[in-house]
């Protein structure tokens, strides 16, 4: 067992936010999805006070060891989230950790106030950091920003906040810090690290958004430096994730400081990796001792 | 009526293979799968993976499974023989084209949705592009006889077609085999002589989009299996969106086979 701001979990692996869609993976699994369900609790795809189709096409790009994308943040909006998204949801066998995303600290604080409302709803993450969308402002990048926008927020529910914080950031650990001191709950990194490939044939942009995210096993290492330089500041609880892919991965970022960890691009190769990764933690805790690690430069 | 959907179980698993046969240009790699549904739709596709040296090529690549249209679904002894066409033509296809038997394929699957029956009063009519013809392999088997129109690049590529029953009509870029033409001019020909059909098409962008607008200009029911770029296969990515009527959907759920009607283009 897992706790986390409070709410008990079965263990400590969650998914990344946008990297399951629990509802389109029970067309595809059916309720064995349920039965087996991967991970310890549920974290929404980020969803936005009105609808949103997101980006044109392509919105994938393989790379080295991982992959880019350029999702756009599609969603039903608020009112479509709560009136079709969230029943669906709230009959996950897990608890429901619900990411929203504001394009101003008023609109942000509004879809905190209406899905802390909800029962269904144990926690909400606020994505500060999405690199994809053209706000012209990415509030996770600056510590003070950060801070203002966790303020506006902070009295409009008294569940757990998480705040996700973007690895695009000059020093994600004083982010952190001023979220704490805002009143976040936990934080959870590494969002995305800012991308971009080529067409090959022509030498623009691939992607239909012309930048992406990059994911997978490619960014893990620079997500374990960041995860370890902000619990070395916060007191709160710190989320890990960026390419973890295995249990000895997830040891790693607890042996950094996490409390919970996260599997986000794994999913895609095995719908399953998050149990996976989850039975192999356990099984090396079990072990006690801290073995070899997977790979060294010797 | 229940849409064609075979429920996938919720993991990655594994299949020996069982099988390989080159037929010229392409790679038909067959599989057991010993864990999976026995009876997937035809127009669903799964996602593939070689188990071993999957990675670590140019660059660093392939790290994604890739999606595949099963071409063939055989109930074999305690499993199903999923046979999968592939051509060899980057750092994935050209791993899988390799794949030796015993080796193991990792795979998730069935995924999306196939192919609905024909229109009341309608006979089916299949139309292939390449290895557009994959889908239609199995589909052909399950609806009996029916005309099946064929298109290649060239030779290599048209001996994929001995893999259907009867005889397919067949036509090339190159004219090596068959006329010298597209294979859209034999299904306009077709629809001109009897338009009671539904059309079945799998194959380029450019090819499923003139077969949508000849349907579209006669009315006729069809049913485009299409591609795109996928991460994952079962809608957690959100990468394979196609524009349409409603706006995006993702092939992986909503597809891979969509209605003509709900297409302003195929392109």
């Amino acid at each position: 067992m897992t706790e986390l701001c409070g709410v008990t979990l079965r263990g400590p692996v969650l998914n990344g936010s946008g990297t399951f869609d629990a509802i389109a993976a029970r067309r595809a699994f059916g309720d064995a999805l349920l039965d087996r369900f991967p991970f310890d609790a549920f974290v929404s795809k980020t969803i936005t006070l009105e609808p949103r189709q997101g980006n044109p096409p392509p919105r994938l790009w393989e790379a080295p060891g991982g992959l880019i994308n350029s999702i756009g943040l599609p969603n039903k909006g608020l009112d479509g989230f709560l009136a079709s998204d969230l029943p669906e949801l709230a009959a996950l066998p897990v608890p429901l950790i619900v990411s929203v995303m504001g394009f101003s600290r008023d609109e942000l604080a509004a879809l905190v106030a209406a899905v802390g409302a909800r029962d269904e709803v144990a926690m909400l993450e606020l994505n500060v950091s999405c690199p994809n969308v053209e706000t012209g402002l990415v509030m996770g990048a600056d510590p003070a920003e950060t801070a203002l926008a966790v303020e506006r927020v902070r009295p409009e529910t008294e569940k757990p906040l998480i705040v996700k914080l973007t690895p695009n950031a000059a020093d994600p650990a004083a982010v952190a810090v001023a979220a704490q001191e805002a009143g976040a709950d936990a934080v959870s990194l590494v969002n995305t690290l800012k991308g971009m490939a080529l067409d090959p044939k022509t030498g623009e942009p691939w992607l239909g958004g012309r930048t992406g995210g990059v994911s997978g096993p490619a960014i893990r290492a620079i997500a374990l430096e960041q995860v370890a330089a902000v619990a070395g500041r916060v007191e709160i609880p710190v989320i890990g994730m960026g390419g973890i892919a295995t249990g000895r991965h997830a040891a790693d970022f607890v042996a950094a400081g996490a409390s919970a960890v996260a599997v986000g691009t794994e999913s895609f190769r095995d719908p399953a990796a998050g149990r996976r990764v989850a039975a192999e933690l356990a099984q090396l805790s079990l072990g006690g001792a801290r073995r070899a690690p997977a790979s060294t430069t010797v | 009526m229940t849409e064609p959907r075979t429920l996938a179980p919720p993991e990655r698993r594994v299949a020996r293979v069982s099988g390989v046969e080159r037929l010229g240009a392409y790679d038909l790699i067959t599989a057991l799968d010993r864990s999976g549904p026995r009876d997937p739709c035809p127009g669903q596709f799964y996602m593939l993976a070689a188990v071993d040296a999957w990675g670590g090529g140019v660059d660093e690549r392939p790290y994604l499974p890739r999606a595949f249209s099963f071409a063939r679904g055989r109930v074999e002894g305690d499993g199903v023989a999923l046979g999968f066409l592939l051509e060899a033509i980057g750092p994935g296809t050209e791993r899988l084209s390799v794949l030796a038997p015993d080796e193991s394929l990792a795979l998730v699957g069935p995924l999306g949705v196939g192919f609905r029956l024909p229109a009341r009063g309608t006979r089916p009519l299949l139309v292939g592009g390449g290895i557009g013809a994959a889908p239609l392999l199995c589909w052909q088997e399950e609806l009996g006889q029916c005309t099946v129109l064929l298109g290649f690049r060239s030779a290599a590529h048209a001996q994929a077609a001995a893999l259907f029953a009867g005889t397919p009509r067949v036509v090339t870029d190159d004219g090596s085999v068959g006329r010298q033409a597209l294979v859209t001019e034999l299904l306009a020909k077709e629809l001109d002589e009897d338009a009671h059909v539904t059309v079945y098409a799998c194959g380029p962008p450019a090819m499923l989009e003139a077969v949508r607008a000849l349907c579209a200009e006669r009315d006729v029911p069809a049913q485009l299996a299409m591609e795109s770029g996928m991460a994952c296969g079962f809608g957690a990515c959100f990468g394979c969106v196609v524009p349409t009527k409603d706006g995006y959907v993702r092939l992986c759920v909503d597809g891979p086979v969509l209605d003509c009607d709900l297409l302003e283009t195929a392109l």
